[in-house]
């Protein structure tokens, strides 16, 4: 076991994890943060994605140690409390979401994307969710979703 | 009206899925839960000599291990299925029994052999590894086509053969006199790949068997609670009424969450004999390897048509695979499910169709998106264009003349589809403006100059929703000022929180924040249809209908009372707000203040109805898409460079849900055609691309924004609402587009059937006459 010391959504918390405990399992099962999902064993999916310090990562790539000190934002932290970030806002505007499991994945990139290119349009944005399946929308209202977040952040 | 039926509100479930509230089956932990793995087998084909998990049992946190054998001695039999069909000479069905765990013998790669329940995961997944099984192993058959052949090895020595059965319909002496008669048959050989369903919720189950009152709770994915609740009972062989079910929020269906699986009663046993909860969640790799696929056909197909191009009949037969036993819609989607469904829109009289359901060394196959129409009309839109380019004539102008014209609703001659409804011409011609099909010729003519070769492909597909069944419904209204709906209906993704809100809305003028909407517990209602086959809209919405006017009767009679009315003089209004009122008076009493009366009496308690809706008709939504793309010469890449989706869907009660379910769909259905096949290696049965990583999901950057269009003036005749349902018309629709369009853009090259999924490869070989 190993000790970490990890700031959630704002919380600093001391926990006493496995070496081999995944990121996303910390969240998920020792913090009960179920909002971030598990979709795929490969790193392919995104449902997992996570604000590492600030960017977005796949929390079931990493192991909880490696987050020793680091300041995590999850799906639950993303909101000012009751008011909505404008990403969430956007996906529910523009119907970005059907079944809703690969949906905090989605917001936690999309949130990243549109910190890191400023000049976004769809072709940029579908390029960019190259890390993030959704089986469900097709896509398109999630695209939508990104671009009418953009030009409100 | 504010979330009336008609306007694009958004859902009311949002909230809690973009906040990270939702409620997937596997963020549950019940106090006190036990995890379990499962052991699957490594080959496709093999004998089971011995297990020895000695050792295993005594790895630290190892609560039992559990062996089919085990369950066997138990009184355990096998997966509860449909198997109802008969072979055509009348003798019955190759019925395989599917195991919870594999005795004896393994049948595909991933079998479940053992089951292993420890305190947690990693202990469960520690203890695994001890555990020796010795195989012998048999040569398999993985080849839909080859699983007849004689020297193909028999998954089950008993049927003396790999069919499950040898079905047909229609008459194949009127095929041989239509043949006879002919002027030309055009013929097509196809494969409909296989698919891996992939929604991006694994599955999960969490059982929980209370020893008191002798009955089971089961947390599990489903389609509808109720018919889990069938499945799970007659599986693990008890009773209904000792099963309760309850479905959260799911994260995406298709078809696949419709099924009940040997790990959910693997759980349910191992729950009951540790009296204490247990859990399996499904990691993707397992997924891939247990989760029933889709799809997997290989059809030969004739169309006989006379001098004039007029469609005479068709003839398909297939050869369909079921996997190593089968599932619980296994024989009936390949089947019954796409039974004369091969005509689509055509007036074609005359359909003979035979399909042979073969066991091979795979996973299961079982209903995905659309199940067995998007294969019959991959059929018949491949046919037409097919038959278009060997008699000459522009594909769209042969299939307007062969239209079923809404003069002919009625007639349902021959093998012509029994609509209710249809303006297939009307929807055509929207689509050529929608699509600028016109301008194509000139489109192409300029793409000649950056070495591409372009292509456009239409697919007028039609589909019919599953008809004939029931749906439930419970409409509450509370003194307190809350309307709950419970149906027997179940999301898994679609928003039917927010569509059945508007239509109780409509139908009691009530304001969309007092309504809630339930479902996915069996024990609040006594049955349900569930979710599948699109039907869902037109099945709530009746079951909601009839539960709201029993409840507004028994509303009626306790309003006259308190007006001080007999009953005939008293009516329900929306007209200004939610009211019981004297007709032709301004005397009246709102609807929450007659349940708070309700509520205060003895004889009625509380203000409800209840309702079995039952219908018989199938709905038929349909719809011309066209795709137009673009082949680099060089390399073979393909790239859509217009999408365009005209639908009929009769009245539409939320077209921003009903845009999301077509976008979805068409990536589904392009999917198949661009990328998607779940690949086994011949010899030894392995699935070659069983992750992520190397299977063909559909992302973001290979679509180009979807064009959609609906045509709403053939609303449906057989329901109240008018509507046809649109979950699954997309992926019937698409998957065809795309390969007609590029057959179009290849036209100038000399090759056979150029089957799915078409990869810039297969076609590179094409362009530089590589065989
Ligand atoms: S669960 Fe992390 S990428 Fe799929
Ligand atoms: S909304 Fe279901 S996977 Fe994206």
């Amino acid at each position: 076991m190993a000790l970490v010391e990890i700031e959630v959504n704002g919380k600093n918390m001391s926990s006493e994890v496995e070496e081999r405990q995944l990121l996303v399992h910390f969240l998920r099962d020792d913090l009960n943060l179920t909002g971030t999902h598990v979709g795929c064993d490969t790193s392919q999916c995104g449902a997992c994605v996570i604000h590492l310090n600030g960017n977005a990562v796949k929390s079931c790539s990493m192991l909880t140690v490696q987050a020793n000190n680091a300041s995590i934002t999850t799906i639950e932290g993303l909101a000012d409390g009751d008011k909505l970030h404008p990403v969430q806002e956007a996906f529910r505007e523009n119907h970005g979401l059907q079944c809703g499991f690969c949906t905090p994945g989605m917001i936690m990139a999309a949130v990243d994307i549109i910190k890191r290119k400023p000049n976004l349009n769809e072709k940029i944005v579908r390029e960019e969710l190259e890390g993030n399946l959704c089986r469900c929308t097709g896509y398109q209202n999630i695209v939508k979703s990104i671009l009418a977040a953009a030009n409100k952040v | 009206m504010k979330f009336a039926v008609g306007q694009p509100v958004r859902r009311v479930e949002d909230t809690r899925l973009i906040t990270g509230k939702g409620k997937f089956t596997d963020d549950l932990k019940l106090p006190n839960t036990a995890h379990g793995i499962f052991v699957r087998s490594p080959y496709a084909h093999a004998n089971i000599s011995s297990i020895n998990f000695e050792e295993a049992l005594k790895m630290p946190g190892v609560v039992d291990i559990y062996t089919g054998e085990k369950l066997k001695s138990e009184g355990l039999k096998h997966m509860s299925v449909i198997d109802f069909l008969q072979n055509k000479d009348g003798s019955p069905m190759n019925a395989s029994k599917r195991p919870i765990l594999a005795t004896g013998k393994v049948r595909h790669v991933g079998d479940p052999v053992v089951f292993v329940v420890a305190e947690s995961m990693n202990q469960a997944l520690d203890a695994s590894e001890l555990i020796e099984i010795d195989y012998d192993e048999l040569p398999c058959v993985i080849d839909t086509g080859k699983a007849l052949n004689s020297d193909s090895p028999l998954l089950f020595d008993e049927f003396g053969t790999n069919s499950a059965v040898d079905w047909e319909a229609g008459s194949e002496k009127e095929w041989s006199d239509v043949e006879e008669k002919a002027h030309h048959i055009s013929k097509v050989d196809l494969v409909n790949n296989r698919i891996v369903v992939n929604p991006i919720e694994p599955r999960s189950a969490t059982s929980d068997f209370n020893k008191d009152d002798d009955r089971f709770t089961v947390y599990v994915e489903s389609q509808g609670s109720h018919a889990m609740r069938e499945r799970l009972a007659g599986s693990i062989g008890v009773e209904e009424k000792n099963v309760k079910v309850v479905t959260n929020d799911v994260g995406g269906g298709f078809g696949l969450k419709m099924m009940c699986f040997p790990e959910y009663i693997a759980t349910m046993f191992a729950s009951r004999a540790l009296n204490r909860p247990v859990k399996w969640t499904s990691t993707r790799s397992e997924a891939f390897l247990s989760d029933s696929q889709g799809r997997d056909h290989v059809t030969e197909a004739s169309i006989a048509m006379d001098k004039e191009g007029n469609f005479l009949g068709v003839k398909v037969d297939t050869v369909a695979a079921v996997g190593a036993y089968l599932s619980q819609y296994g024989i009936f989607i390949p089947t019954l499910a796409g039974a004369g469904m091969h005509v689509g829109v055509y007036k074609i009289p005359v359909l003979y169709n035979t399909v042979n359901v073969v066991y091979t060394n795979t996973v299961p196959v079982d209903a995905y998106r659309g199940a067995g129409r998007p294969e019959a009309s991959y059929v018949i839109e491949r046919l037409v264009d097919k038959a278009a380019d060997d008699l000459g004539m522009d594909p769209l102008q042969l299939r307007i003349k062969n239209f079923v014209q809404t003069e002919d609703i009625g007639k349902h001659e021959g093998a012509i589809l029994p609509l209710d409804s249809c303006d297939f011409q009307k929807t055509t011609e929207m689509s050529i403006v929608n699509s600028s099909y016109d301008g194509f010729a000139k489109r192409k003519e300029n793409s000649k100059l950056d070495n591409k070769l372009k292509g456009i492909g239409i697919s007028y597909y039609i589909e019919r929703t599953q008809g004939e069944g029931a749906e439930n419904s419970r409409v509450v209204v509370s003194g307190e000022g809350s309307v709950k709906v419970f149906a027997g209906t179940q999301s898994t993704g679609q928003g039917h929180e927010t569509a059945w809100t508007q239509i109780l809305v409509e139908k009691l003028g009530v304001n969309p924040e007092d309504v809630s909407v339930h479902f996915g517990n069996s024990d609040d209602l006594p049955g349900g249809g569930g979710t599948g086959g699109s039907k869902s809209l037109y099945m709530a919405a009746g079951a909601i209908n009839d539960a709201s006017n029993i409840m507004l009767k028994k509303g009626i009679e306790i309003a006259a009372n308190e007006l001080e009315a007999s009953v005939d003089d008293v009516e329900y209004t929306t007209d200004s707000g939610p009211l019981f009122q004297v007709k032709g008076t301004n005397r009246n009493i709102d609807l929450y203040s007659v349940a708070r009366l309700a509520e205060g009496q003895s004889n009625t308690q509380i203000l409800d109805g209840e309702s079995v809706y039952e219908h018989k008709d199938p709905t038929f939504p349909n719809g011309c898409h066209i795709c137009e793309l673009s082949i680099d010469k060089e390399t073979g890449r393909i790239e859509i460079d217009n999408y365009s989706a005209t639908d009929d869907f009769g009245k539409i009660i939320n077209p921003l849900l009903v845009a999301g379910q077509v976008h979805g769909g068409i990536v589904q259905g392009l999917g198949q055609a661009m990328g998607e096949h779940a690949l086994y290696e011949e010899e030894t049965g392995q699935l070659i691309n069983g992750s992520f990583m190397d299977y063909h999901m559909p992302r973001a950057d290979e679509f180009p924004e979807f064009d959609l269009d609906f045509n709403q003036d053939a609303e449906c005749t057989t329901n109240t609402l008018g509507a046809k349902g649109c979950g699954e018309a997309g992926t019937v629709a698409s998957t065809t587009a795309y390969v007609n369009a590029i057959y179009d853009a290849l036209s100038e090259y000399d090759f056979n059937e150029l089957d799915m999924p078409i990869t810039p490869m297969k076609i590179w070989k094409i362009i530089n006459g590589i065989n």
